[in-house]
């Protein structure tokens, strides 16, 4: 058996940017995983778009506990998924979200993102995102709600191909 | 923890969900099911062989059932499915209003897994799921499996984790999946089978 789960393209930050965006993601996979690490500049929610559509077409649904209380919340008709907030931490204290996209490149269903998120020493959650469109996701666009991610945030796109 | 091999210099690791990914040469596909038209009541993966670490099964998927969330089951064993009273799990899981716990099953006879939207949800939205069976070819312990699994539909849906038990110390070597209330997978249901090697 062909082994699978292979680095598409890492993008890591020598400045203050806006934005990540991953493009021209072929359909050669059956899944995508996306492994975000780093810091934004103030404590804002990190964003999640699909093929640069910014109609009112995403929502999630999310479970957290930050060591005292667990909570479940909801955003819907949203114009991006949110990860969950993305702390303006020391970048030696990296955040981290891992998000995982099945069937990426089908055109018949919306499609379902799970996704896990650290804030370090403030709460660790889980949440699963949903774009309503039937497109295949050719591009992924990261960004820290209004503010920059800073320098050295390192976001990795892999594909997991199924046998 | 990463470990860079002396005799390859392959940085090794562990990529069970929510754990960094690296180490592409660890994660083999085995087998593959797609829900036809006309739907499917289980679905089965047999003959699993026993030369991995541990078995990931990467899933999207609905049923038939007339509500809004449906229960998803695993059953597994050894040349058979096992369908005594030999399952335990508990769930952890947020609606969007509010975080529950609970034991889903102890001395049960399968293992209810998941949640994935019925038919009372729109057609286009399907459930992910990624189930992780650990040290399952082990004969010395009882196996121990987990998931990260949930659908929105915008105003609605779960995000849940669950953990099981298979109290039998066989290799398992076959996994069987059906939604309760006898229900049918809808089409387009997608269920990927893959091995993750040791060091």
């Amino acid at each position: 058996m062909p082994t699978t789960y292979e680095p598409i393209a890492t993008t890591t930050l020598g400045s203050d940017t806006a934005s990540i965006t991953f493009t021209s993601i072929t359909s050669t996979y059956t899944d995508l995983v996306l492994v975000l690490v780093g810091n934004a500049a103030s404590d804002v929610s990190t964003t999640v778009q699909f093929n640069s559509d910014t109609g009112s077409n995403y929502s999630q649904t999310l479970v957290y506990g930050d060591g005292s209380v667990a909570g479940s919340g909801r955003g819907s008709n949203r114009t991006s998924i949110d990860l969950g907030t993305f702390y303006n931490a020391t970048s030696t204290t990296p955040q981290i979200h891992i998000i995982n996209i099945n069937n990426y490149s089908n055109s018949t269903t919306y499609k379902t993102t799970l996704s896990r998120g650290t804030a370090v020493s403030i709460a660790t959650q889980a949440r699963v995102g949903l774009w309503r469109s039937t497109a295949a996701i050719t591009s992924i666009k990261l960004a820290p709600d209004g503010v920059n991610f800073k320098s050295g945030t390192i976001a990795t796109l892999y594909g997991i191909k199924a046998a | 923890m990463a470990v860079v091999s002396i005799k390859n210099k392959l940085r090794r690791g562990n990529l069970l969900v929510g754990n960094e990914a690296y180490d592409p040469g660890g994660f083999v596909p085995i087998s593959t099911v797609t829900v036809s038209s006309g739907g499917s009541s289980s679905i089965d993966f047999t003959s699993i062989p026993s030369t991995y670490k541990h078995l990931q099964i990467r899933v999207i998927s609905r049923d038939s059932r007339a509500v809004s969330a449906n229960s998803l089951s695993i059953r597994v064993g050894n040349g058979s499915i096992d369908t005594g009273n030999n399952y335990n799990t508990h769930m952890f899981r947020g609606d969007g209003s509010s975080a529950t716990t609970g034991n889903a099953g102890t001395n049960y006879n399968n293992m209810d897994f998941a949640l994935e939207p019925g038919s009372s949800i729109s057609s286009s939205i399907f459930g992910a799921s990624i189930f992780e069976i650990l040290d399952y070819a082990n004969t010395n312990k009882y196996k121990t499996m987990r998931s990260l699994n949930g659908y929105d539909a915008n105003g609605s849906g779960y995000i849940v984790f669950h953990s099981g038990l298979w109290m039998n110390t066989a290799a398992i070597d076959t996994i069987r999946f059906t939604c309760s209330g006898s229900a049918t997978f809808s089409q387009y249901s997608h269920f990927a089978l893959y091995g993750i090697k040791g060091a």
